[in-house]
């Protein structure tokens, strides 16, 4: 790739160079880096917030009976918990952190092309969440966050992109059902006009499928990110080309695509036709299969590599690790026979934090630590970054994997108290869950305490645009449109 | 786990070992390779990458052999849950009440018990009915359950194939008592079954008041022997003096027939110190008002 060909003496973006200074410059930016910041700030408050939720529920979930705090605080913490973590966190989370940060530069453009509109959407999501903090329990999710996409300009972009572009799709087509589901149930609840309520004539399942129409697609939202943060870490630690660019771009279309007809393989115990029920079980074992291909193009990536085991990379192994699990135990709700045992157990529990926390998360810390040092200009300590990922690698599986057990026993989900026998597996999730929350600790403070040194452009030998600018780079990226000879992973 | 507790219990836990067999075989290969790789080609031992080409042959044999698998696997998982929705002719029915937050079971001759009693080796199909929200009925040792949906005949059949206790729950989050909403299921020999079905007493049989409370699912909330669930028991209610709050302002009132027929209807009207608002609906329209009386009648007899 072309050597860096920006003037240095242009500032960061860091540095405020408008009219405004300080809190206000950084509240009407409209430069894509900054609001990725402003996204990034929000998100881990929230998560912070849910995080506590989360661990006081583990807590109340230490023995059988109550620990300090009853029932219905119980289930008004796992209602928050789940709102504030999928709807506030997991949904936005990748994309409108690394999708505004990196995405307009590894196309070659200077912003997003309405960096307004983009603005906007996070006044729009910090409205949303305030509602949802404001209505707490009443609220049926804030408004997702819709800023305008745009699709990649040519075939040399890199395969982040293809997974953001993909999932745009996703959120255009699906958000709208949602969306009808809850002026439905508006004009139920003001007007009483019988859509799922059976005392007017409604039929409660038909809500369900309305929910799970949207809702799948959303495990998807959150999920396709995600495999494009993993298909850029890994050709950079392992100095290699990306194997089969094609086979995981069209993967992310086929994701996207069949992951709107699998929603009832959440329904099968709801008493919907039977007929519908062995359709919506095949098209769930298929839609594992572009899955698997993206694991199998990512190991084969490693192959001859020359590996450096850094902590991005280290993040984007137990991402594959853990999302196996997650994809596996995933098979077992897809086979009709078993999905009966497990459905509304402590299984899915464990099976959803797989994914979300194992996948969507580790993720998520994989492309912190990857784009850091693009970010903030200074490098991490490497060193404690291995250590915090150790505790919340043993931390995440000490957590969920006993939750696997006592589902396939008959533990069901949402559950404020539990018979005795669950006890011993209980416990251990919820010293798990202590020590994830170590490891969260060490990571944060390792990332934020600014000692680290400064960061060159292209500190780990990435390949994409971005990093031919500076770290970090100047409120208008390129000065001059930047020219892509070659291929991305282009490591020859 | 109660191996073939039920008649499905074979078939099931076949798909189970199946699926983790399968899952564990690729899970350890592919975390191998990975770890595999990380020692051989680190960049201290292996400093250039080989770049390898993309290689369509390959491409194709790792998209079919998992769509071999998965067609594989749908095919096992589908065939071991076909049977669950064929109800066989001679099976005995039992209607299942889901209420917040209890289960009734109504036998034959309008008995109703609390525990699923069951006669061994006899399939049986239940009915599942739910009177306010979704419930879900489980019974993980039979590897069967079913959404419980207001308005919708959902239903669920198996054989019980073992004498024993085993534990029935709610698995649809159904409210504050949702993880107590449960009970077991008691499989007998048939002569114990007939037995105890000529001692359960018809419901028609037990007093009025009693049969409203159970009809409108009080005693979920309130219970008749002194032990705190949601609310108070009804032990002993009659007559005590309460502390309760009307409008904001803290008062003590003696319990007696206007004030259980004022906690009927407008239930946070003069609430109790300690509870919370909203939790109980009213049941004005739903319980009239001889059965208010009959429920005031029945309280004056729990001391």
């Amino acid at each position: 790739m072309s050597e860096n060909t920006h003037l240095h003496e242009e500032p960061s973006y860091l540095v405020d160079t408008g009219k405004r200074k300080g809190i206000l410059a950084w509240l009407t930016t409209i430069d894509h880096k900054r609001i990725a910041l402003l996204y990034l700030w929000s998100i881990m408050v929230f998560f912070i917030v849910g995080g506590i939720l989360g661990e006081t529920m583990r807590t109340e979930l230490y023995k059988p009976g109550q620990q300090f705090y009853g029932p219905q605080t119980y289930n008004a913490i796992f209602t928050l918990h789940g709102l504030i973590m999928i709807f506030l966190i997991v949904i936005p989370g990748l994309t409108v952190v690394f999708g505004n940060f990196v995405m307009p530069i590894m196309i070659g453009a200077n912003d997003v092309a309405f960096p307004r509109l983009n603005l906007f959407t996070w006044y729009l999501y910090i409205l949303g969440a305030a509602i949802v903090v404001v209505s707490q329990f009443t609220g049926d999710g804030p408004p997702d966050t819709g800023w305008t996409f745009y699709a990649p300009y040519s075939t040399q972009t890199p395969l982040l992109p293809w997974a953001i572009y993909a999932t745009a799709w996703i959120q255009i087509l699906a958000t709208p059902v949602i969306g009808i589901t809850l002026l439905m149930i508006i004009a139920e609840r003001t007007f009483h006009i019988g859509f799922f309520d059976p005392a007017l004539g409604g039929d409660p399942v038909l809500y369900q499928h309305l929910f799970w129409i949207y809702s799948h697609p959303a495990v998807y939202i959150m999920i396709l990110p995600a495999m494009g943060v993993i298909t850029e870490i890994i050709p950079t630690f392992c100095q290699k080309q990306i194997y089969g660019y094609k086979a995981i771009a069209i993967s992310s279309l086929a994701i996207a695509g069949v992951g709107y007809f699998v929603w009832g393989h959440h329904m099968f115990t709801s008493g919907m036709s039977k007929e519908a029920i062995w359709l919506f079980s095949i098209l769930t074992f298929l839609v594992a299969v572009p899955s698997a291909i993206k694991v199998f193009n990512w190991v084969a990536t490693m192959y001859k590599g020359s590996i450096d085991l850094k902590p991005p990379l280290l993040y984007a192994i137990a991402f594959i690790f853990l999302f196996m699990i997650g994809g596996f135990t995933g098979l077992v709700q897809g086979a009709l026979a078993t999905d009966i045992q497990v459905h509304d157990t402590a299984f899915i529990v464990a099976h959803f934090h797989y994914i979300i926390f194992g996948g969507v998360g580790f993720a998520f810390l994989g492309a912190i630590h990857y784009w850091y040092p693009k970010m903030f200009g200074r490098m991490y300590s490497n060193r404690i970054a291995n250590i915090a990922w150790g505790f919340l690698f043993a931390g995440f599986n000490l957590l969920y994997f006993p939750q696997f057990i006592i589902g396939l026993e008959g533990m069901p989900r949402r559950y404020f108290d539990y018979l005795p026998q669950f006890t011993t597996a209980q416990q251990i999730s919820t010293w798990g869950g202590y020590i994830l929350a170590i490891g969260m600790i060490i990571m944060i403070v390792n990332l934020f305490r600014k000692k680290g040194e400064k960061a060159t452009a292209n500190p780990w030998g990435g390949k994409t645009l971005e990093w031919t600018l500076p770290s970090p780079p100047p409120m208008e990226n390129f000065t001059t449109p930047p020219v892509v000879p070659e291929k991305p992973y282009n490591y020859d | 786990m109660n191996t073939g507790a039920s008649n499905f219990v074979e078939g099931v836990d076949w798909v189970f070992k199946l699926l983790f067999g399968i899952s564990a075989f690729f899970l350890i290969v592919i975390t191998a390779m990975m770890i595999f790789f990380v020692i051989r080609y680190n960049r201290k031992r292996h400093p250039k990458a080989v770049q390898i080409k993309d290689n369509m042959a390959l491409e194709i044999t790792w998209i079919t052999i998992p769509v071999i698998i998965v067609l594989f696997l749908f095919y096992y998982g589908f065939s071991a849950f076909q049977p669950m929705i064929w109800v066989p002719k001679d099976a005995m029915k039992v209607k299942v009440i889901g209420k917040m937050w209890q289960w009734s079971f109504e036998y034959p001759g309008n008995k109703v018990a609390d525990t699923l009693v069951l006669p061994l080796n006899r399939p049986v199909k239940l009915d599942l009915v739910s009177v306010d929200v979704i419930h879900g009925f489980s019974i993980p040792a039979f590897r069967v359950k079913e959404d419980v949906v207001p308005g919708k005949n959902n239903y669920m059949w198996f054989t019980p194939q073992q004498t024993g206790n085993f534990e029935i729950f709610c698995t649809a989050y159904c409210g504050v008592r949702h993880s107590y909403m449960g009970t077991k299921v008691r499989v007998v020999t048939p002569r114990q079954y007939d037995q105890w079905l000529a001692s359960v007493k018809v419901a028609s049989e037990e007093p009025g008041g009693l049969q409203v409370l159970k009809k409108n699912a009080c005693t979920g909330c309130h219970s008749l022997d002194g032990s705190k669930l949601v609310s108070a028991s009804f032990k002993g209610l009659y007559g005590k003096t309460e502390t309760v709050v009307t409008n904001g302002t803290e008062r003590k009132v003696k319990v007696d027939d206007e004030y259980i027929t004022t906690s009927i209807y407008e239930p946070d009207k003069d609430l109790v110190s300690g509870y919370s608002k909203g939790i109980m609906k009213s049941y004005k329209g739903i319980v009239k008002e001889d059965e208010a009386k009959m429920i005031i009648e029945y309280l004056k007899t729990l001391k």
